[in-house]
């Protein structure tokens, strides 16, 4: 269980966070939208720990991650643009992060196999295309068997069949009980692996529900339209789940074009 | 291994690929045997190798110290997702740069003595004194390039205020004193003189090794105050204990910056 509480985060004079909370149960996915610059990145950053929120904390299990960074053996993380030492060939990056962890785990040869790296193994990080570095991503997301998942745009960039065996591990992993947080502009992907909606806005939770209360409270049939109309501003405030900021109706937002 | 542990030798690797440390090493190396061979004698040969301590280690320890942190900015980024704490990966990466660069100078600077010393004789406690205060000036400045780094998203930005240090503190430094002082020449300023090198690593390092030397007209004015106040073994300690400070300072704020930062 992974409990987001009352987070807040500036970043100079932009307010990225504004007291947001949210709790993840296991065996979930849960899809945190919203325009862009809504904070979904900065989300899961703290939950990880890379970014140090000024007010509130997040714990895993019960454990602050702030306080315990071996809190992080559970979680596996998919960054939106992977960045890697640049001069590591690809075996080399697996090799570092194991070595790190001190940990070898069995299932390397089939995450490679599943995302078809083999021939990618000898190649620097830094000859990869935009693709293949995502998939290389993915494997070290999935590799040290993670209990909470947090994928931020996984699928950006893959070709589709990497895409759909990525969707598969995902549910894989949700019905093997992994809490999981995922960020996506595509809508199609959303529809297929996500139990529930956080709808991020301007730093706040608009709304958290199952997909099909968000389908029924805009009144749109497609997931698309419905969140570009949460976007819009098509939800009352008082529907909001969390802690909507009175009074203030949300101004008109960019669509995000999926 | 600890994760600290892990981080410096991935560090170490690192620099000992770039072929930067090989070739700092051999520079010492060869500017140290030319100033033994082809000086009259040994001390000589030290004030010249202190000159180079006081100019060049300074700079490489900033320049390489800030370029290393740069060029592992995603590395950082990759492991700090990984169950490590951050103080170890930034102490880890420190010592992983810094002991490099201090073993590079000792080593560079030291065999040449030590080669000369089977045929001459070298005055052992003035070359440990040269060795010990480039090693410590090393460690000193890479702290200030972590530092500088860890606080500077813009590399352009910590680049520039590494240099203007480096300026200010190698060259300004002494001559803002002496001005000083000629300005202040009838009031008891001799306190406040030492205290003022005391803020200055490089200074410092130029007063422990000249304190050993016995050459006491090239000590200059700070150099010849310490001697008159507290004697050279008094002199030494303040002297060295004043570095120890400034080995730690810079690495205990770059760790806290460490620790505050987002990635």
């Amino acid at each position: 269980m992974v409990v987001v509480d009352s987070l807040s985060k500036r970043f100079g004079r932009l307010e990225v966070l504004k007291g947001v909370s949210a709790a993840f149960e296991p065996g979930k996915v849960t899809a945190v939208v919203g325009p862009n610059a809504s904070g979904k990145t900065t989300l899961m950053k703290s939950v990880l720990g890379l970014v140090i929120p000024d007010a509130g904390r997040v714990t895993i299990d019960g454990v602050d991650v702030r306080s315990d960074p071996s809190v992080r053996r559970q979680v596996g993380y998919m960054p939106q643009e992977p960045r890697f030492p640049d001069n590591l060939k690809v075996s080399e990056l697996f090799a570092l992060v194991q070595d790190l962890r001190g940990e070898r785990p069995a299932g390397l040869g089939d995450l490679v196999e599943l995302f078809e790296l083999e021939r990618h193994l000898e190649k620097p990080v830094r000859s990869l295309s935009g693709g293949t570095r995502q998939k290389a991503s993915a494997v070290l997301t999935f590799l040290f068997a993670p209990r909470v998942l947090l994928l931020d745009e996984p699928s950006a960039g893959l070709d589709p069949v990497a895409s759909s065996r990525l969707k598969d591990r995902v549910l894989a992993e949700r019905a093997a009980g992994t809490t999981v947080l995922l960020t996506s502009h595509v809508m199609s992907e959303l529809e297929e692996l996500a139990d529930e909606v956080l709808f991020l806005l301007e730093g706040t939770v608009r709304f958290r529900g199952t997909l099909d209360s968000v389908r029924t409270l805009t009144g749109e049939r497609r997931l698309e339209r419905a969140v570009a109309r949460l976007m819009n501003g098509g939800v009352p405030a008082a529907s909001a789940h969390g802690d909507p900021p009175p009074g203030s109706p949300p101004p008109p937002e960019r669509v995000v074009a999926s | 291994m600890s994760t600290a542990l892990k981080v410096m030798k991935y560090a170490f690797f690192d620099l000992l690929r770039s072929r930067w440390l090989i070739a700092y090493t051999a520079f010492f190396a060869v500017a140290t045997s030319g100033l033994l061979y082809f000086g009259d004698e040994p001390v000589q040969a030290a004030l010249s190798s202190l000159n180079l301590v006081l100019l060049i280690v300074p700079l490489v320890a900033l320049m390489l110290g800030m370029n290393y942190f740069y060029y592992t900015r995603d590395f950082v980024q990759l492991i700090l997702t990984q169950p490590v704490s951050r103080s170890s990966v930034f102490l880890g990466q420190f010592a992983g740069v810094a002991l490099p660069l201090a073993g590079a100078f000792v080593v560079g600077t030291g065999v040449p003595y030590l080669v000369y010393g089977l045929s001459a004789r070298v005055e052992l406690g003035m070359v440990g004194t040269l060795l010990m205060t480039g090693a410590l000036v090393s460690v000193v400045f890479t702290g200030l390039a972590f530092w500088f780094g860890i606080a500077n998203e813009e590399r352009a930005k910590a680049l520039g205020l590494a240099l203007g240090l480096w300026l200010a503190l190698s060259i300004v430094y002494d001559g803002l004193i002496l001005y000083f002082i000629a300005l202040a020449q009838a009031y008891p300023i001799d306190r406040a003189v030492i205290l003022a090198s005391l803020l200055n690593p490089i200074d410092l390092s130029r007063i422990l090794v000249l304190l050993r030397l016995d050459t006491a007209a090239l000590m200059g004015y700070t150099g010849a105050l310490f001697r008159t106040f507290l004697g050279s073994t008094g002199g030494q300690l303040l002297a060295i204990g004043a570095l120890l400070v400034w080995v730690a300072a810079p690495a205990l704020l770059g760790l806290r910056a460490f620790s505050r930062k987002n990635f």
